[in-house]
Order: structure tokens, then C-alpha cells, then sequence
């Protein structure tokens, strides 16, 4: 198994790295899902996650924020560095402020559109200009047009695209370093599914993005680097560009031409 | 966002998820609690003498709840007798033959039936079975008791007969039976085990009943033969010892107080059990 | 046995009138159709009669006071005069006593076995609570008379009053029996049908919405106590509704630890009566008609009470079920 690197793609991520994942092993209870995984997610850049269904891929980016401690017997072993921080002994809210999250299914607050945004602001105490900030973040999720007058209706009032927005609209608002997103368009229509791939590219120039997705014409026409995996091992991880027209690995190529997954 | 304010939102956390596993022990403990105090005050009490005599005069000790025991056991008998057939009949009616509209409204006013106050019940029975004749019966306690019965029994009848799956009655069916000709020999067989567990739960929830009682099969200090006089219950005698002033008294109280906890806790833990994950339906 | 030709049979039965009825009688499903119906019939006869009964038994009562009635404070039997305010007013505060304990108690336990504890242990206390559920009154009667009401006396009563004793609420002499004593043991009553209905509720509210929060970084008791509780809020008021019918209608235990005396107090401390102990105390004792019809008017706006707020219960947590209010 190797991995390709290019020479300019090696100097890219040297020059600013925002993950750093070394020997990363995953146990649910007994059973293993990840296996020796390492990689470098570059700031500033969209990273996709591509594979079969079971290969790990959101096993492994809910390691990043540690959400996989919600669930019983779970294991992590290995190394996560954040700006060269070890995540696993960071505390966890801090972190999970730092690294935001986008589900695959819109799971809005039973609250008003404004309360959702403002959620995580007031739980870390931001106070006073709230309406400010929530505008902010509304703007970067590229949602504030169509809400801006109807900002106390419940997020409920919202259409499935409308309210995926809200979502990352509200991670965006404590304004994390990282967002992760597990899928994020697998519910919503192309037209949708299209603006939110234009939001990513928008906010990447403050914001790393690592996305998992199912779909691989997102990934090519939304990331900038890839990483392929299979049953829980990084198999090959490259700019987007040159991993999908020139494929190192086999079975990487036998899964982006459509022969299985 | 400021370190301190991390601290306080961390020890708020540590309290307040402490307090919650503190509220469920608590109320754990409360039922441990209450068996403790039974089994030991209680258990001291009881003696062959209380299962087999008759209470004695106050002042005299050596008394037993020897007729409270059968008067239970005949109020039982009879609430069985007018509450399960109802309550079955009425739960086949439902699973099996109800229009929607009808079937909404006996549901309702079961439901409705089930949570009158144990107490109006008997008002009602009292006026049923009592005033016309002018005396209290173990008959009229009966009735109370079984118009109880009647909400529990009919739930699961009806929850468990809806669950046996339609291949079996397809099944039935195909082979040439009618409609009830392929419930009593397919559908309730094969719900009975819930049916009658159900049953037990009801029969063990009216075993403890006091309100009801009080002006229906009212008490006796002696044996009631037959049906239409009053008759001794446990649940009255533990009231009736508990609020009086005698020490020997009390004790009996808590002696019967253990008799009918064990009744009724090993009933409900047996049903229970024997239900599985599934559990009863709940009758709110 | 078939047969190519078709003939026409004359002796085939008719497929409609009376003939065809008594044919289908005999085929057995029809007379298992009407029989259950009758039984399921009974059971409407029954409540309807019931509440008949409730409403004729009391018209004497009904006749004389009137509305008066519900805001009378004597009742003199002697007199024939009979007011409802004293066990109205007994009633409801002991209730809302019990649910100022029981709620918050019942609520975090819930929350314990719904969010925190893992699923074995959630249903092995689930298990234990629901047999508290089902120990009889009168046994609570028992407790409440040799414990509850010996702890008030000597030990929660002196602790309230030296914190609390300025407030009229907490004023008056201290027996150990009284709305506060009644209070507490229609709280053990009534908390585990808040813990099981809560908890069940509770279970429903879909995973993703604590992961939302817990991805924003909350806390875990921020999430669970400000998304995952407002969620599952109508039913855990559906809860409380049907924990208030119960504590309602509760006759023994109430009567045994109460006091027994028809007056409207300020005090927490001070004996009282409610609705259901009246009636169990005084019903066998009734001389006189208009006496005993107004217990059975008493019984009546009990009846009415219950069946209104077991009503709303219901709706509350069939809506809940159901994943009403909230598109999922």
C-alpha cells in the first residue's frame, strides 16, 4: 500500500497542517474499525472522505471531535494532533468549540430560528452583540437573505435545505477552526446539494473543512484533497485532482470507476 | 470564551448529573426501604396464630385475621367472576370485531373507567348493590372490585390479541374456520399467556384495595358465611388496626401489611417477569 | 367433489333477509359478534350509569346549595350545613404539594435512566420502580402514620420552622399530621408514574438532536436538560397531568396521615381533609339524606376532576408518541 505524494502536494500540507493523525486505531467494544490510519488534513482546504458503505470513513472523522465518546466502549489508539495539540487530552468542550460538526440528517433545535444559531453562543457565555453575530453566521451559511425576516419562527417552518443550512449556520456561529461534515447533502436535493457545495468553497478561506461523503462527484468537484478508504484503512489520500484522474492504488481506482461500493 | 466561566459550566455538570443519579437510587431505596420496614416489623408479628384465628377483643392478644385472609380470598372470587369475563369478552370485541368508531368510544370509556377514583367506585357500588337492600355484602364489595378489574383485564386481552401475528389466523382460516371458530381455538390460545398474566396483574391490584371496600363489604370482626353479609378484608383490618390506639393492634397491622405486600409484589414481579421485555401495556 | 355443469339449486339459501340472518346466526360468528358486543356494550353501561348514579344520589345536595356549594367552609353535619371549600382546597394542596416533590425528583430520575445510565441498569431500576407503582394505598397508610408522620414531628417539622418558621406557610403548631405529611407520602405515590412515563418519553427523542448539541460543544447536562428535555416536554406534562388525576383521587394513605379536619389553613403544618378522605371517614357515619347526598356530591366533583385531567394526560403523551409537534 502506498501512498502517493507528490513533491508540491508534500509542501502544501508541510506549510500548514491542521490535523495531524498518526496510528489511529479505533475499537468499537471488541471489534476494530480503524486500522493504523494516518493523515494530514490541511488548513484552509476542503478534505473529502470517500469509500464504500462499513470502510470507517465517519468512524473516523467523529474521532475528530471525539463524538464517538457518546457511545459505550469505545477505544481510541493513536495519536490526533490540533495545531499540534493532542485532542484526547484536551478538554472536550473546548474542543468540540474548535471543531464544529454538520449531521447527515438536518437536526435543527425545536427552537427559533434565531435561538438555534444563538445556541452555542450562549452556552459559552457570548452576551450583548448576539445579534450581530447570529446575522454573521446566518451570512456564511448563505441563509441570512431568505430568514433574515423571520428569524422567531421555529426552525421546523424551514424546507430540508433550509434547515442543513440553519445547522452549519449554527456550528459556524461559535466560529470553529474545523467543521466537520458527515455527508451533509445525502438528504437534500441536487439543487440544494449544490449551494451547500458553493458554501464550502466560500468558507474555506477560514475555515478547514473535512467532509464524508458518499457521492464521488462531490467529492471531485468540492475538495481539494481526498483520502480513500477501505474496511478501516487509509488506502490512498492525494489532491482531489490528481488522486481521481491518476489513481495509484488498484483497488482506488476499481472503487472511483464505479467496479464495487 | 473564559476559563472560569469552562469551570463553572463543568461543575454544574458534575452536580447536577450527581443529583439525577441521586433522584433514581433515592426512589429505589425508598422500595427497599419499605420491604425493610415490613419484613421486620411485620415479620416479628406473624405467627401461625394470625392465618388461623379470629380477631379477639381489644385488649386480648393472641388475635388473628384468619377471616380477613377468606374474605379477601371470596371479594377476589367474585371479582374475578364478574370482571374477567367482561373484560375478555370486551377485549375480543375490540381486537377482533370492532368497527372504528365504536371501538373508539368503548376504549375511551374504559380508559375513562380506569382512572375514576378508587373511591367514587365504590360510591357507585354502594348505591348499586347496597341502599336497594339496605345492608352490606360481600356481594357489593365484589362488584366494586370487579368494575375495577374490568379497564386492566380489557387492555391486555385486547394488546395481546392484536400482537398474535395474521399468518396464524390466515393459516386457521384457510383450513375452513369461522371467524370464531379460529379465535377460541387459534388467536386467544396463543395469546393466553399474556391474557392471563394480565388478568393476575388486575387481580393483584384490587387484592390491596381499601376505598372501595369501606362502604361496600364494610368489615367484620367474625366469619361471614355466604355472600350477603359483610365481610373482614385485609386491606380494611391493616386501616382499621393502624389508625386505632393499641399497641398489639399495630403490630397485627404491620403483620398483615406484610402478608398483603408479599401478595401483591410477588404477583407483579412474577407477571412481570413472565412477560418479558415486552411488559404490560401501560394502564394509565 | 366439483361439477362441470352449473345448475341452479333451488334450495340454496337466500343471501339477504331473516332467513339468511338466522343462517348466519347459526354459523356461530355472528352470535360471537354480538355476544362480545354486549360485554363491550356493558362496559359503557357501567360508566353511564356511574355517572348517573353520581348525578341523581346527589341532587338533594345539589338542590339546596348550588353553586354555593364549592365555596362553602362549614361543614356541619349537625346543621345539615355542608360546604366543599375545605376538602377542595385539601385536596388541592396536598396535590400540589406531592408534585412539588415528586416532579423535580421524578424528572431527574427519569433523566438518569433515559440519558445517563446504560440500558441494563435503566430497565433494571425501571423494573424495581414500577413495583412501587403497584404497592396498595393503605400500605403506603401504614408508613406514612409510623414513619412519616414520627419524622415530621421530630425531625423535618423543627428543621422547617427554624429556616422557614416566619412564613405563615410554616406557622402554627406542629403535630406530625397534615397537608405538608400528606404531602410527602402522595409524592412516593405518585413519582413512579412520573419516572415511567418521563423515561419513556424521554427515549424517544431522536439521538441526533443530543449529538447537535454536544457537537457545539455543550456540556452534557446542557444538552440533555436544554434540547433533550424541551423535546420531550409535552408528554413529560402528560406525566405530571396523570400523576396529579392519581394524587386526586387517593383515599387511604391521604386519610390516614391528614388529620381529618375540615379547615382551611395557611399553615403547611395544620391537619386537614380532602375529598376522597371525607367521603372513606364520614360516608358509613351519614345520617340523614342531604348528608349523604352531599358526600356524593363530593364523590361527583371528584369523578369530574379526575376524568378532566386524565383526559388532557392522555392527549398530552399520545401526542408524544405519536412525535407529535415536532416533524420529524
Amino acid at each position: 500500500m502506498r501512498v502517493a505524494e507528490r513533491p508540491s502536494a508534500a509542501h502544501e500540507k508541510e506549510a500548514s497542517v491542521r490535523f495531524e493523525i498518526s496510528d489511529l486505531n479505533f475499537y468499537y467494544g471488541a471489534k476494530q474499525a480503524v486500522f493504523g490510519l494516518n493523515l494530514k488534513i490541511p488548513k484552509n482546504k476542503v478534505t473529502a472522505l470517500i469509500g464504500p458503505s462499513g470502510c470507517g470513513k465517519s468512524t473516523f472523522l467523529r474521532t475528530l471531535n471525539r463524538m464517538n465518546e457518546t457511545i459505550r466502549n469505545t477505544r481510541v489508539v493513536g495519536n490526533i494532533l490540533l495545531d499540534g495539540q493532542s485532542i484526547l487530552n484536551m478538554d472536550v468542550v473546548k474542543l468540540r468549540r474548535r471543531v464544529g460538526m454538520v449531521f447527515q440528517r438536518p437536526n435543527p433545535f425545536p427552537k427559533s430560528i434565531y435561538d438555534n444559531v444563538a445556541y452555542g453562543l450562549r452556552i459559552n457565555g457570548y452576551s450583548g452583540r448576539l445579534d450581530d453575530l447570529v446575522e454573521h453566521s446566518l451570512k456564511r451559511a448563505a441563509l441570512w437573505e431568505e430568514v433574515k425576516d423571520a428569524l422567531h419562527k421555529s426552525a421546523f417552518a424551514l424546507s430540508g435545505g433550509q434547515q442543513q443550512r440553519l445547522c452549519i449556520a449554527r456550528a459556524l456561529a461559535v466560529d470553529p477552526e474545523v467543521l466537520l461534515l458527515d455527508e451533509p447533502c445525502s438528504a437534500l436535493d441536487p439543487v440544494t446539494t449544490a449551494k451547500i457545495e458553493e458554501l464550502m468553497f466560500q468558507l474555506k478561506d477560514s475555515c478547514t473543512m473535512a467532509i464524508v461523503t458518499h457521492n464521488m462527484q462531490q467529492a471531485a468537484r468540492a475538495s481539494d484533497f481526498t483520502a480513500f478508504m477501505l474496511d478501516g484503512k487509509l488506502i490512498e489520500h492525494n489532491e482531489t485532482s490528481k488522486l481521481f484522474t491518476t489513481p495509484q492504488d488498484p483497488r482506488t481506482e476499481a472503487y472511483i470507476t464505479g467496479r464495487f461500493g | 470564551m473564559s476559563s472560569v466561566r469552562l469551570i463553572w459550566r463543568k461543575s454544574v455538570n458534575a452536580v447536577m448529573l450527581t443529583l439525577t443519579g441521586v433522584a433514581a437510587f433515592g426512589v429505589v431505596c425508598i422500595l427497599f426501604l419499605i420491604l425493610g420496614y415490613f419484613v421486620y416489623n411485620g415479620g416479628r408479628s406473624l405467627n401461625w396464630a394470625f392465618f388461623t384465628r379470629l380477631p379477639t377483643p381489644v385488649g386480648e392478644s393472641g388475635g388473628g385475621m384468619a377471616n380477613a385472609i377468606i374474605g379477601s380470598l371470596k371479594l377476589l372470587f367474585l371479582a374475578a367472576l364478574i370482571g374477567l369475563p367482561v373484560g375478555l369478552m370486551a377485549g375480543v370485541y375490540l381486537a377482533e370485531f370492532g368497527g372504528k368508531a365504536f371501538a373508539f368510544v368503548i376504549r375511551y370509556t374504559t380508559d375513562l373507567l380506569n382512572g375514576v377514583p378508587s373511591i367514587v367506585i365504590g360510591i357507585f357500588a354502594y348505591s348499586l348493590a347496597v341502599a336497594p337492600v339496605k345492608h352490606f355484602s360481600t356481594l357489593a364489595g365484589g362488584l366494586a372490585l370487579g368494575i375495577m378489574v374490568v379497564p386492566i383485564t380489557l387492555r391486555a386481552t385486547e394488546e395481546f390479541l392484536r400482537a398474535v401475528p395474521g399468518s396464524l389466523r390466515e393459516g386457521a382460516m384457510a383450513l375452513g374456520a369461522s371467524k370464531w371458530r379460529t379465535i377460541a381455538t387459534v388467536v386467544l390460545p396463543a395469546a393466553a399467556g399474556g391474557i392471563i398474566t394480565g388478568m393476575l396483574l388486575s387481580l393483584a391490584r384490587v387484592a390491596g384495595e381499601t376505598a372501595p371496600l369501606l362502604f361496600t363489604a364494610l368489615g367484620n370482626r367474625f366469619w361471614s358465611p355466604g355472600w350477603s353479609q359483610p365481610t373482614a378484608a385485609l386491606p380494611l383490618m391493616i386501616y382499621e388496626y393502624a389508625i386505632s390506639a393499641y399497641d398489639d393492634w399495630h403490630r397485627q397491622a404491620w403483620a398483615a401489611g406484610l402478608v398483603l405486600l408479599a401478595i401483591v409484589l410477588l404477583a407483579n414481579l412474577g407477571c412481570r417477569m413472565a412477560l418479558g421485555r415486552r411488559g404490560m401495556p401501560r394502564s394509565s | 367433489m366439483s361439477t362441470t355443469a352449473t345448475t341452479i339449486d333451488r334450495a340454496a339459501p337466500p343471501e339477504v333477509g331473516p332467513r339468511a340472518f338466522i343462517r348466519r346466526l347459526r354459523d356461530g360468528d355472528e352470535i360471537a359478534h354480538v355476544v362480545t358486543l354486549v360485554f363491550a356494550a356493558a362496559i359503557l353501561l357501567i360508566t353511564s350509569l356511574l355517572v348517573y348514579e353520581l348525578w341523581m344520589d346527589s341532587r338533594l345536595s345539589r338542590a339546596k346549595f348550588g353553586w354555593d356549594f364549592f365555596w362553602t367552609r362549614t361543614w356541619d353535619p349537625i346543621f345539615d350545613h355542608f360546604g366543599a371549600l375545605p376538602f377542595i382546597y385539601g385536596t388541592l394542596v396536598t396535590s400540589v404539594v406531592s408534585l412539588m416533590i415528586a416532579v423535580p425528583l421524578g424528572l431527574a430520575a427519569a433523566v438518569f435512566l433515559a440519558e445517563l445510565a446504560p440500558r441494563r441498569l435503566s430497565d433494571g431500576i425501571a423494573f424495581l420502580i414500577d413495583l412501587l407503582a403497584a404497592i396498595p394505598s393503605v400500605i403506603y397508610g401504614l408508613l406514612g402514620i409510623f414513619v412519616v408522620v414520627p419524622l415530621m414531628r421530630t425531625v423535618i417539622g423543627p428543621a422547617l420552622k427554624a429556616v422557614l418558621g416566619k412564613l405563615p406557610l410554616f406557622g402554627g403548631p406542629n403535630y406530625g399530621v397534615g397537608f405538608l405529611t400528606a404531602g410527602i407520602v402522595l409524592a412516593i405515590m405518585v413519582v413512579p408514574f412520573i419516572i415511567s412515563v418521563s423515561r419513556e418519553v424521554l427515549l424517544t427523542v431522536p439521538g441526533d438532536q443530543r449529538e447537535a448539541a454536544l457537537a457545539l460543544g455543550a456540556t452534557r447536562w446542557e444538552a440533555t436538560w436544554q434540547v433533550v428535555v424541551p423535546w420531550a416536554r409535552t408528554g413529560i406534562m402528560g406525566s405530571v397531568f396523570l400523576a396529579l388525576a392519581r394524587a386526586l383521587g387517593e383515599t387511604m394513605a391521604v386519610t390516614m396521615v391528614i388529620g381529618n379536619d375540615p379547615k382551611v389553613s395557611a399553615s403547611l403544618f395544620a391537619p386537614g381533609y380532602t375529598i376522597a378522605a371525607v367521603i372513606a371517614n364520614e360516608f358509613t357515619e351519614a345520617t340523614g339524606d342531604l348528608y349523604l347526598s352531599a358526600l356524593i356530591e363530593l364523590g361527583l366533583v371528584l369523578f369530574l376532576m379526575t376524568f378532566i385531567l386524565n383526559g388532557l394526560a392522555r392527549i398530552l403523551i399520545v401526542a408524544t408518541e405519536r412525535g407529535g409537534g415536532h416533524p420529524s
